[in-house]
């Protein structure tokens, strides 16, 4: 029968192909996909020579007089993600340049490392800095996945990192105390906390709108289902009722399935954190799916981009996300968010495409001012720090000013402002920037 | 490719040795079979019991899954075509689609802003079907006079992977003129999007629209095909290229038409795609493309109707199969295994029905 074999084999060629080529598609938006990833054994990269004072556990690194101190920054600067890393890359140059010099020694940021927003960029991009014993702490990473993938190389490295627009809970803590399965010491970050905006979410939800049952559907990526399943959890401890869980398939296009299954038990609510274009589909297709038609729309952060909002159908829906309504805050070096904008706009010729740059200039400022409170010059003029001194500083960080607001840290390296705003779709708006202003909702965690 | 040693053993008679593979191949139709038989089983006794999606939303999903299924049986034919005349896989077709709905979108988005969209929409949407079908049209013929003819002779992976680096080419060009961003098509206007009940059917407007445009153009392709001495010509390039070309037919030129009639199908799925999903980008093409030469395989290569029926089946397993047979078994959110679904069909079909399900067409160089 060998007619049909050429079809066959055929066939699978192109399935080999569509597979891979739906396993390399991936994700590519906000938060990438993130893999478990073994903590290697970087031996011998504790920094420094101890020569010199007592050492403490990590070891320290000694910059010799007259070089400069290394620090770097790794975020998505590269492909679809750019947008989100590049701001954050910039954040961190001008808060260098604003800092200046640390007890006389210059700060170097190195060449700007790329994370590809993925795990894999993130641990080559880490061996990378682990493999220079002089580096103290990493601004970065843009994307969760990346982090996960970086952060076992870069604690058992003895430095530090923070992140200015990782989110997922597993990188630090549940929040009540237990260290989320990603969590490694030496890792800190200035923006929020998932489990923050499920919260503000179903607060807003259940009590401002009096909302009592609610859907969610993610897209499968870890980012999207967590925070999906951090709203869900949040909703029914409030005393609602989830009446759907479920996901699309990234890269779909007929939503009907997914909407279909959302609308049984008739929610009043439904919250679908995921990406263009398949945010896009879902308003598309709501209207024909019966038992929707009533409900709620909110999605998060990452349909603030012109191409939903542009959408006629997206009118009416809610946005959750960080509160970048940052007001008079300014920053401990005496920057405020207009004078970031003008500096940024003047240095860089446009307006940041991402909402982090100013959880990106505080995290550096945070770094730089704890390096320079446990950095020691020593009797030959060289500067020494101690590795788990910096940690135990930055983890100890109390009441700091930032751009975003005051900066606690937990154990857990959750140092966020936590702020989350939720803003609403009104007629005759299209562009998301135009959003940012109305804000119905205002959330911060009871200190 | 070379000869097999061994016949492959003809699946279903137990004549012969059976080998450890036949084995596997018999548990694994019969496990496949029981998985779907105890899905729609667990999906009837809910369902009439009125424990899980209503009728009316069990007949949307149908709907719905026969209008993708339409634009997954128009593009197929493309596949089709050029597999039954040239006998490879055309993979750069679900670009020639995406070319046709990203310059649809484009004259789209002229009309709507010179306001024609809404005063004059038929006028309108005739002019994006026409540029649609227009940019489809060229692309496929270009790709086949700068990618594919002077590898006529060779064996037939060559023209496979150019096909794929053409794919490849064509979306980073796409990507470059539009930008990454999906970009959607205006609204239809609402007296075609309603929703409408048809022989007591309720179907939206737009999957109907979609629907009439796939059947009107199968119906006028299946004359062209047959009733004219073109398609003739056509039919006869398919059976045997050189007795052709010696009854006086030009090849060259009847394979051109081949891409043109192709690339005219697949710029009617563009412009149903704008009016039933709207959203486009670079990337638009990629998974339909995969879709439709599923499709085409499952209705039988070569088979222009089997193309047409392979993508309406496709399409409406995929949209039902996720919710009546992976639901009712308590896979969790079942929806995102419609591809899963979708590709099983392939696999499924090719193990029950290896020429497909209306079997294969193929003139006799192509078999082998």
């Amino acid at each position: 029968m060998r007619t049909y074999t050429r079809a066959r084999r055929m066939a699978g060629v192109m399935l080999a192909a569509s597979l891979l080529a739906t396993a390399c598609g991936g994700s590519t938006d906000g938060d990438g996909a993130g893999t478990e990833t073994e903590t290697e054994d970087t031996g011998g990269t504790e920094g420094g020579e101890t020569e010199g004072g007592e050492a403490g556990a990590l070891g320290q690194v000694v910059v010799p007089a007259g070089e400069a101190i290394q620090i770097r920054s790794l975020q998505a600067i590269s492909g679809d993600v750019a947008f989100l890393g590049l701001p954050n890359q910039r954040g961190t140059e001008l808060a260098i340049e604003d800092y200046g010099q640390i007890q006389g020694f210059d700060v170097e940021l190195g060449t700007p490392l790329d994370d590809l927003c993925d795990s894999a960029g993130g641990q080559a991009a880490a061996q990378q800095i682990v493999a220079d014993e002089q580096v103290v702490g990493v601004i970065g990473t843009s994307c969760s996945g990346a982090a996960v993938a970086a952060m076992p190389l870069i604690s058992q490295a003895g430095m530090v990192m923070i992140s200015p627009s990782n989110t997922s809970p597993s990188l630090t803590s549940d929040l009540a105390g237990t260290a989320g399965e990603d969590y490694q010491p030496g890792y800190y970050r200035t923006a929020h906390n998932d489990l923050f905006q499920g919260q503000a979410v179903a607060e807003f939800l259940f009590n401002d709108k009096g909302v009592t049952k609610a859907a969610a559907i993610h897209d499968g990526d870890p980012y999207t289902e967590g925070l999906a399943r951090a709203f869900a959890d949040a909703f029914e401890a409030l005393g609602g009722e989830v009446t759907a869980f479920t996901a699309v398939n990234k890269g779909d296009t007929d939503m009907t399935g997914a909407l279909t299954e959302a609308a049984q038990g008739e929610p009043g609510a439904l919250f679908f954190p995921i990406f263009m274009p398949e945010a896009g589909f879902i308003v598309q297709q709501i209207a024909d799916v019966e038992g929707l038609s009533d409900a709620l729309l909110i999605s998060a952060d990452g349909t603030l981009t012109d191409n939903f909002t542009e959408l006629p159908e997206s009118v009416g829906v809610f946005h959750s996300g960080p509160n970048l309504a940052y007001g008079d805050n300014a920053n401990e070096l005496g920057t405020s968010a207009d004078d970031f904008l003008a500096r940024y706009e003047e240095a860089y010729g446009e307006t940041p495409a991402a909402a982090f740059w100013a959880h990106s200039y505080d995290a550096t400022a945070l770094l730089l001012k704890a390096i320079d409170a446990v950095a020691e010059v020593d009797g030959d003029g060289n500067l020494v720090i101690d590795r788990q001194a910096l940690r135990d500083e930055l983890t100890a960080t109390s009441g700091y000013q930032g751009i975003i607001g005051t900066i606690n840290c937990d154990e857990f390296g959750d140092c966020g402002a936590q702020r989350i705003s939720i803003v609403e779709h009104v007629e005759g708006e299209t562009k998301a920037q135009e959003l940012a202003d109305n804000i119905v909702f205002e959330f911060e965690p009871a200190a | 490719m070379s000869t097999t040693t061994a016949p492959s053993p003809r699946f279903g008679t137990r004549s012969g040795a059976s080998t450890w593979i036949d084995v596997f191949l018999r548990v694994f139709r019969v496990v496949a079979l029981l998985i779907i038989v105890l899905g729609l089983v667990r999906f009837g006794i809910d369902f009439v019991r009125g424990d899980t999606i209503s009728g009316a939303e069990l007949v949307r999903l149908i709907t719905a899954g026969l209008a993708q299924g339409a634009m997954y049986g128009l593009i197929a034919l493309g596949y089709s075509m050029v597999y039954g005349v040239l006998g490879f896989i055309n993979f750069a077709h679900g670009e020639v689609f995406m070319a046709g709905a990203v310059t649809g979108f484009v004259v789209a988005d002229a009309t709507a802003r010179a306001g024609m969209w809404e005063s004059a929409f038929l006028l309108a949407i005739l002019l994006v079907l026409v540029a649609a079908m227009a940019t489809s049209i060229l692309t496929a013929v270009v790709l086949e006079r700068v990618a594919y003819r002077r590898l006529r002779g060779a064996p037939r992976l060559i023209p496979l992977i150019t096909s794929i680096g053409a794919s490849f080419f064509l979306q980073n060009l796409v990507l470059g003129l539009i930008g990454p961003a999906s970009r959607s098509y205006p609204s239809a206007p609402a007296w075609l999007t309603q929703q409408r009940t048809l022989f007591g059917v309720a179907i939206t407007g737009a999957s109907l629209t979609v629907l009439v445009l796939a059947f009107v153009s199968m119906f006028i392709l299946k004359r062209f095909v047959e009733g004219t001495k073109t398609g003739r010509a056509m039919r006869a390039v398919a059976e045997d290229k050189e007795i052709a070309a010696l009854m006086g037919i030009d090849v060259d030129r009847t394979i051109r038409l081949v891409f043109v009639v192709g690339g005219a199908m697949a710029g009617v799925a563009a412009v149903a795609w704008g009016l039933l999903f709207r959203q486009v980008s670079y990337f638009v093409g990629f998974i339909p493309g995969i879709k439709a030469f599923t499709a085409a395989v499952v209705g039988g290569i070569g088979n222009l109707g089997g193309a047409m029926v392979g993508g309406l089946f496709l399409g409406t397993v995929e949209s039902v199969g996720p919710l009546t047979i992976l639901a009712p078994l308590g896979v969790p959110a079942p929806n995102q295994l419609r591809d899963v679904v979708a590709f099983s069909v392939l696999v499924l079909v090719l193990l029950f029905r290896p020429s497909g399900l209306f079997g294969e067409l193929l003139g006799s160089e192509n078999r082998a």
